[in-house]
């Protein structure tokens, strides 16, 4: 990132702040009801980590330019009874009517026992399965289906490769980070089926220095293109760039950190999500309790193809993402086996972007080298 | 790049490159307290001041386009936060650990605090000497990629131990360390000489901070360091006060740390977490081991109230 | 602490505020310091270009001014009294463990584990299970530290923060590995506890029993140190420990009694946690807490009833952290800096006890 843009944003900054300072040396004990709507996001990590919670950040920024609309956040809310009360804060002081606390952690049990408190407040929860039985109805999950913009990064990887090698820095080994480590890998057998993915596990969403031992372990084996999911996949990007690997982002777009390097990237589209929410909820419509979106739906979205990235690779990838913004792309294809052996689908059966059992997976699929335990 | 196959050599080779690229915040830091404590200080709020150091030198790096200034700067920095500990516990009735602890908090509070505008722009990186020359294998070259602090962290070492065997200064420090009355007797005024331990300490400190965000991983952000600061500390009573103790331990503390990550790598990978606490294991075994009852204080300076 | 004035409490025929003067002694300062220490960050808001005023209006606010605020503050105060505990307890022989973060980790397992065994167990019998399992685990994990430090001499401020380290490695492992309820998909947990091993909140409050359960532990504590002939060997255990075993004492069992119990307060801590908050063990169990309770322990100076306060002046000022980030435009690492100022005002002002000839009037001074 240059200077400039540093500099255009904390001009940015400073005029919010003292606009803010303003309002409230104005009114400092008041709550902020001038707006028709107050929305308030609660994030588990710094809003700028060029990961997820900038993911959401955005979003959150992109709500903030709406009409009538105010936006309350917080940042580095632990996942303990800190966020329960956060919520009830931005309720009662703010008088926030809906919430986007962000991290997964969030949903069971804190959303669960502050829901039914509030019930004219609706809480959006990002990758929570809710269902209609046992969840509070002014509770809701959302989330996007990221696996194919990692499919997509495969195929940029699958050109990108030399070695046949590609590597994963996965911080735990859960259904949303196997999904995304298995289409990675899918991705670029689609280039080459000689392809191999190696993942390593950090066993955190946040840790610096294990992110980059487990880059350079990767890139020790061999792996000449690298990508994550972690929170913040900057650590990960810059020193596999470092080691002269390729990268494909996470989260967020982060080629600003390494131009020359950065193949795509899959991102949160959250800014699309999120105010297509609130304009639901301003017109006073109700947001559906359980929403999910691909590509198609403008959930996710692919970082500009980088300067690495072959005329080749550029073909297949566009033929591709053409094919998923059809919808209902079949990323599962039988037959295919896990790395163990077990068969996941016999041929002629296939599981799709939206088939709700790939929310549970719980196999790396063949050719990739790690171990879900 | 030119990957060559190492099978199972990747481990090893894992443990050295990691030790070199590890161990150094933790080589300056405990440097730093091992010379606090010797002079009958404890400042268990380096912690504080690795992550402030880190803040400022990547801050000032990226202000001045120097990742040597940013050093200075990080050094700077931690000495002062050395020098107000070390003050303060002048101050009869101040409890030293008490004390530590707050500036942890407060060194902490004061990087983030300032710390927001620079968790997104890149500050340069500081140079590495390649000592891998001599081999083929990229793998090697890579691991043998030593950054400049990790050599000076060498000299500083041994340096250090000299001063501490030899030098009248280190006579000075070790005999204010081991009983203020004996000091007093002998004209030293122990307050100003724990006063300049203290923040030389800081500042070795600092530079450790600096290391963070400078080289390796080399970038800011608020979840840079993982409690390395008050992990070092506590190798210094493993270390047992001596300067090579320190550097020993921060490499096993290193190169243990790369035995999770390089153990995956080659396919042994259950139990992660367990492979993980590796370092944590390893330090806890040996200390058992070469711990006694009888001369568990054999080595303390006698004036540290961790060890009273 | 304010020990060394027992032996001269009988003098007769004292009145007025010379009589009480040396008590309001260790009120005064503190509260002094903790003014001039909120005094020293208004300067630090003023160089920002913040009102001070608006930053503690709205501090007061969050934390302390309104019955939502009180409720925030006091729901966070239950696992800091009780990790102080494990601080201060030991500290009372000398002892500086400062890994009661392993204990808290560990003693939530283990109340989850066994929750999960006693499944359809009624309250009466499954609650005191858990919360004896949670003790136990945490009193043997920081009551091993204590047992090191005795037979092996190994120094027990560096063996519990390594054995934190591993505890939560331990966690992790169990909870993604063996205990993993199958369907906890996206946050590897323990299986969800039975309803009725759950405890529930105060009557009328927002705010579980592990509140009153700390508040009590603190003043058993208190009991124990101060009116039993255990806590008065611990003391002199604490000045000397050389000395002590000289003079025969029992230093040994000491270490190990002190330590045990601390740990089991900390395990304690992660019984509410469990059972109270999170309803299974999962990695969020790991939120500092054995840390912060160092700070207020040393604050406390290790007094088991000055903990209670200066837990609440903490989750006071924890509470209103989100509030200033969203009306002041400052980031969260505000309320940080703020603790750090106020604590070490208040260290420092450990310096000032006795140097105020007012708190020490002598008879022939007085008018």
């Amino acid at each position: 990132m240059n200077r400039r843009t540093i500099s255009r944003r904390s001009l940015l900054k400073a005029g919010a702040a003292t606009g803010a300072l303003a309002a409230a040396s104005a009114l400092p004990f008041g709550a902020a009801h001038a707006a028709d709507l107050t929305v308030g996001f609660i994030y588990v990590g710094p809003k700028d980590d060029f990961g997820y919670n900038q993911a959401h950040a955005e979003g959150a920024a992109a709500v903030k330019e709406m009409a009538g609309v105010t936006v309350v956040e917080e940042e580095n809310v632990p996942e303990t009874v800190a966020v329960q009360k956060s919520m009830e804060s931005m309720i009662n002081f703010d008088g926030a009517s809906l919430m986007f606390p962000t991290s997964f952690g969030y949903f069971d049990p804190h959303i669960l026992a502050v829901a039914p408190k509030h019930p004219d407040v609706r809480f959006q929860h990002a990758g929570g399965l809710w269902s209609a039985d046992k969840h509070p109805k002014n509770a809701g999950s959302y989330f996007g289906y990221i696996g194919l913009g990692q499919y997509l990064n495969g195929i940029t990887a699958g050109h990108a490769t030399k070695s046949k090698k590609i590597g994963f820095v996965a911080a735990k080994p859960i259904p949303q980070v196997l999904m995304n480590i298995n289409s990675f890998l899918l991705g670029a057998r689609a280039v080459d089926p000689t392809i191999t993915c190696q993942v390593i596990f950090t066993g955190e969403w946040s840790l610096a220095v294990k992110e980059a031992e487990a880059t350079n372990a990767l890139a020790d084996q061999g792996c000449d293109v690298i990508t994550c999911h972690v929170d913040g996949p900057k650590v990960v990007v810059e020193t596999a760039a470092g080691r002269g690997a390729f990268v494909c982002g996470y989260h967020a777009d982060q080629s600003p950190l390494a131009p020359a390097k950065y193949l795509t990237g899959a991102e949160w589209n959250w800014a699309n999500v999120y105010t297509g929410m609130v304009k639901t909820m301003m017109s006073g419509g109700t947001i559906d309790n359980f929403v999910r979106g691909g590509l198609s739906d403008g959930f996710v979205k692919m970082s500009p193809l980088g300067p690495a990235v072959s005329d080749t690779a550029r073909n297949q990838f566009e033929a591709a993402k053409a094919e998923i913004m059809k919808g209902g792309f079949l990323i599962i294809k039988g037959p295919i086996n896990d790395n163990k052996g077990n068969v996941i689908a016999p041929a002629g059966k296939a599981f799709a972007e939206d088939d709700i059992a790939l929310e549970s997976m719980d196999y790396l699929v063949e050719g990739v080298i790690g171990s879900t335990s | 790049m030119n990957e060559t196959d190492l099978g199972l050599w990747a481990v090893p080779l894992a443990m050295i490159g990691g030790a070199i690229r590890v161990s150094t915040p933790f080589l300056f830091v405990s440097l730093g307290e091992c010379l606090t404590e010797r002079s009958g200080r404890i400042n268990l709020g380096l912690e504080g001041t690795l992550v402030f150091g880190a803040m400022s030198g990547y801050a000032v790096a990226y202000e001045s386009g120097s990742a040597w200034i940013g050093v200075l700067a990080a050094a700077l920095a931690g000495m002062l936060f050395g020098f107000f500990h070390g003050w303060v516990c002048k101050l009869p009735k101040v409890n030293d650990i008490a004390i530590g602890i707050a500036l942890m908090l407060l060194g902490m509070g004061l990087a983030f605090f300032f710390g927001k505008p620079f968790v997104q722009p890149q500050a340069p990186d500081l140079p590495a000497i390649s000592f891998g020359w001599w081999s083929d294998i990229s793998q090697v070259q890579a691991a043998l990629q030593v950054n400049v602090l990790f050599l000076i962290g060498i000299v500083l070492t041994v340096a250090m131990g000299w001063m501490f065997r030899t030098t009248r200064i280190g006579l000075i420090v070790r005999v204010v360390g081991d009983s203020t009355d004996a000091a007093r007797s002998m004209g030293l005024n122990p307050n100003v000489v724990r006063l300049l331990a203290t923040g030389a300490g800081g500042a070795l400190a600092g530079v450790g901070g600096a290391y963070l965000s400078l080289y390796y991983p080399g970038s800011w952000n608020e979840g840079l360091s993982s409690g390395q600061g008050l992990m070092a500390v506590a190798l210094v009573i493993f270390a047992r006060w001596s300067p090579v103790n320190c550097f020993w331990a921060a490499l096993l503390f290193g190169g243990a740390g790369a035995l999770g990550p390089a153990l995956q790598s080659v396919g042994i990978s259950s139990g992660y977490y367990l492979f993980y606490a590796a370092p944590y294991v390893l330090t806890l075994g040996l200390l058992i081991a070469t711990s006694s009852p009888n001369r568990a204080l054999e080595s303390a300076p006698g004036e540290l109230s961790i060890t009273k | 602490m304010s020990t060394g004035t027992s032996t001269e409490l009988r003098a007769p025929e004292r009145r007025g505020f010379a009589d009480i003067a040396p008590r309001l002694e260790p009120l005064i300062i503190p509260i002094g310091a903790l003014l001039g220490g909120l005094l020293a960050f208004s300067v630090f808001l003023v160089l920002l270009g913040k009102s001070p005023v608006d930053f503690f209006g709205l501090v007061y606010k969050a934390g302390f001014g309104t019955a939502f605020s009180w409720q925030n503050t006091l729901s966070r105060v239950a696992p800091l009294l009780l990790t102080a505990l494990c601080v201060a307890l030991p500290a009372r022989l000398g002892l500086v463990v400062i890994g009661g973060e392993g204990a808290v980790v560990l003693g939530g397992l283990a109340a989850a584990v066994v929750g999960t065994a006693l499944s359809g167990a009624p309250t009466a019998i499954g609650i005191p299970l858990m919360m004896l399992a949670a003790m136990l685990i945490g009193g043997l994990w920081i009551g091993a530290v204590g047992a090191l430090r005795i037979r092996r001499g190994v120094n027990e401020t560096i063996s519990s923060l390594l054995m934190a380290y591993i505890a939560i490695a331990l966690l992790n492992h169990l909870v993604e590995g063996p205990f993993r309820d199958p369907a906890s998909l996206n946050k590897p947990s323990t299986a969800p506890l039975d309803p009725a091993l759950r405890v529930g909140d105060l009557p009328g409050m927002d705010v579980h029993w592990g509140f009153v359960a700390g508040i009590v532990a603190c003043i058993v504590a208190w009991v124990l140190i101060e009116r039993t002939t255990w806590g008065f060997a611990a003391r002199i255990a604490g000045g000397n420990i050389r000395a002590a075993q000289v003079q025969g004492l029992p230093v040994g069992r000491l270490i190990i009694c002190f330590t045990a119990a601390g740990g089991a307060c900390a395990g304690l801590a992660g019984f509410f946690e469990v059972s109270a908050i999170h309803g299974s063990a999962n990695g969020s169990l790991v939120s500092g807490y054995g840390y912060t309770g160092i700070l207020i322990a040393f604050l406390a100076r290790h007094n088991p009833l000055a903990i209670i306060p200066v837990a609440i002046l903490l989750s006071g000022f924890e509470a209103s952290s989100g509030l200033i980030q969203r009306r002041m435009d400052l980031p969260d690492a505000t309320i940080l800096v703020l603790e750090g100022i106020v604590f070490v005002a208040i260290l420092v002002s450990e310096t000032l006890y006795g140097r105020f000839r007012i708190f020490t009037p002598r008879a022939e001074e007085q008018p």
